[in-house]
């Protein structure tokens, strides 16, 4: 009995603090690992924010403009009053594309030989001056490319001979396409980098020049990483506002023609937006519908590039 | 040795076949090209901007409200007020958020868990989301609905609307960047601090975090250099072109890029040309909070 107590007194006491701190300690912990978890599902909750809203605003849309209405129609004019207004986002998806498509005419093969060149080519000295130049380009805000492709790039245009209306769909499309240009060679040099070195050595053994080396051996070896720069790039270039809205003018055009004005889904998106309609009206609603096609868009997009940058990390890393 | 034998070799070997030298000269040449092309885009651009811009910004090109009416006597004092509270809020929200997700997804999260999982793929999704989509949710969600958060919107938008939206939007960034810095402290340190009684949070507040704050700290400002310098979100959630007086909280709120798109699509040349004076406001403001990230970076990087 007395022992019992005496060893309750000294070391039982204690290992019972010990344990109760022990205890404290982990519930304090388990509250922090929550904390912490609660942080990364914001993320997921914006994601689920994005979607709740585009589905139940673009369903109040749909309720007036049939969705065929919509995705095939031909004719695209949602804020002119009575008759003539029509809910075709064709044309407004073809200056999206035909926009992209331009702008990918420059960034890809301008934005894989800066990417080529950096990680194959250049000595350590250049590359510490040249990737930052590079990053710099992604840095500069899109406004700044948008004031710039209106006032110096089409004046220049003109200047050169070629007739553009003030707003319109090349300067527009030349612009964007510098503006993904980093993503393009950045993400792609990330992928040449991460070839070994000894498939270049085994090249080079067998007797193969440099270009070769680079064309047949890193580049098919880097191509999952490649399709994933292009991919990205595509996004943004899809996703984009201010430069097609500064530089391309107010009217998405069907049409070849990139001396006339161009919209994109972003740029009507803003546009509108800035028309300041009225909430609950069915222009207002145009806003969600675009906007839900353009998510769904770039969604794909990104988990397509997400699947390509997964498979070369996984065979290199 | 052996490398200069390699060299040599190489050499033999391309010297063999000259056409593919003149190839190799011509392919190598095709590359310069285009980083020359994509740099002096670079070059034009800013010079541009610089001639048309700097000589109009002044004292006063700072300190004045912009005007409508007298060219000469506009500023972009309510913009550029605007642009810092911006992102004074967004670093308050974008930090303790940013970097407790990337601690969590760094040190706690098991990756073989799925839920994981989904939270990886879609912070790497939300990066590439198009920032006018979020300009979509700000309007929708926090302007005009349910999370109108304190009321502070009354339907109506406010800088504290605009300030949440950019740090949604730019909330990935920092969590990708933070999470590279925690991940580059080496696992030795934790396992000292754990071998000494440390518990799992003691480590990461004591070690870890103090081992990546310059990662941390070069991952928030940029994330906020581009939160700044995003124009379609602030159109969406209602910030406007042409403000009076300063900005508030819970006010309208005017922003450096809304002052340039602004001025940018003016028709009357004499008003437009302002864009230029503002986008010099803005690009020295990026420099500035440029310098200060290499700054941290070289200043308190660790070395393991």
């Amino acid at each position: 009995m007395r022992g019992g107590t005496e060893t309750a007194a000294r070391p039982g006491a204690g290992s019972t603090s010990l344990t109760r701190t022990r205890t404290r300690r982990s519930v304090g912990e388990q509250a922090i690992k929550v904390l912490l978890a609660g942080a990364a599902v914001l993320s997921v909750l914006t994601t689920t924010g994005i979607v709740i809203t585009l589905i139940s605003e673009s369903s109040k849309f749909f309720g007036e403009v049939g969705f065929a209405d919509f995705l095939f129609g031909t004719s695209w004019s949602p804020l002119t009053g009575g008759e003539s207004q029509s809910f075709g986002v064709a044309p407004l998806i073809w200056s999206t594309l035909y926009l992209t498509f331009i702008a990918l005419l420059v960034a890809v093969p301008l934005g894989l030989g800066v990417g080529v060149y950096l990680a194959e080519y250049a000595s350590p000295r250049v590359r510490r001056i040249f990737k930052p130049i590079v990053e710099l380009l992604a840095g500069i805000p899109t406004i700044v490319f948008g004031y710039f492709a209106l006032t110096f790039f089409t004046p220049l245009l003109k200047d050169v001979g070629i007739d553009l209306q003030v707003f319109n769909g090349l300067a527009g499309g030349i612009i964007l396409g510098v503006l993904v240009l980093p993503t393009i060679a950045s993400v792609s040099e990330d992928a040449m980098s991460a070839v070994p070195q000894s498939l270049r050595e085994g090249a080079f053994g067998l007797g193969a020049a440099k270009w070769q080396v680079v064309v047949h051996v890193v580049f098919p070896a880097a191509l999952s990483g490649v399709v994933a720069a292009l991919v990205l790039g595509a996004s943004r270039a899809i996703g984009e506002t201010v430069v097609i809205l500064v530089a391309s003018g107010n009217n998405p055009n069907l049409t070849f023609d990139l001396t006339v004005a161009h919209q994109n889904m972003a740029a009507f998106i803003a546009n509108t937006a800035r028309a300041d309609v009225s909430a609950g009206g069915v222009a207002y609603a145009t806003i969600f519908a675009v906007g839900a096609t353009l998510f769904v868009m770039t969604f794909a997009l990104n988990l397509v590039a997400i699947r390509f940058v997964r498979r070369y990390r996984q065979v290199y890393e | 040795m052996t490398v200069a034998e390699t060299s040599v070799t190489r050499k033999v070997v391309e010297r063999a076949s000259s056409g593919a030298r003149t190839k190799d000269l011509l392919f190598r040449s095709a590359l310069l090209l285009c980083l020359f092309v994509a740099v002096s885009f670079l070059g034009v651009l800013l010079i541009d901007v610089a001639i048309d811009g700097v000589p109009l910004v002044t004292p006063e090109f700072i300190t004045n409200f912009p005007s409508r009416l007298d060219p000469e006597r506009s500023g972009v004092r309510p913009a550029l007020i605007g642009t810092l509270y911006l992102m004074a809020l967004c670093a308050a929200f974008i930090v303790p958020i940013g970097v407790a997700a990337a601690v969590y997804l760094e040190e706690f999260a098991d990756p073989s868990r799925w839920w994981n999982r989904v939270i990886e793929v879609n912070i790497q999704n939300l990066a590439a989301v198009p920032s006018v989509v979020y300009g979509i949710l700000g309007l929708a969600f926090i302007v005009r609905g349910p999370i109108d958060i304190w009321g502070l919107g009354q339907g109506s938008p406010t800088l504290l609307a605009g300030a949440l939206t950019l740090g949604l939007l730019v909330l990935p960034v920092v969590i990708i960047v933070s999470r590279e810095a925690i991940r580059a402290v080496p696992p030795s340190i934790r396992e000292g601090a754990l071998a000494l009684g440390a518990t799992k949070w003691q480590t990461i507040w004591k070690m870890v975090l103090p081992g990546s704050i310059a990662g941390i700290a070069t991952g928030v400002i940029l994330a906020l250099s581009r939160a700044i310098g995003e124009t379609a979100p602030l159109i969406l959630v209602g910030a406007i072109a042409f403000r009076l007086s300063d900005p508030t909280i819970d006010g309208q709120f005017s922003a450096l890029p809304i002052a340039i798109f602004g001025a940018a699509v003016e028709p009357r040349d004499e008003f437009r040309i302002l864009a230029a004076g503002a986008i010099v406001v803005l690009l020295a403001v990026l420099l500035l909070m440029n310098s200060l990230a290499i700054y941290l970076r070289n200043r308190y990087e660790q070395k393991w």
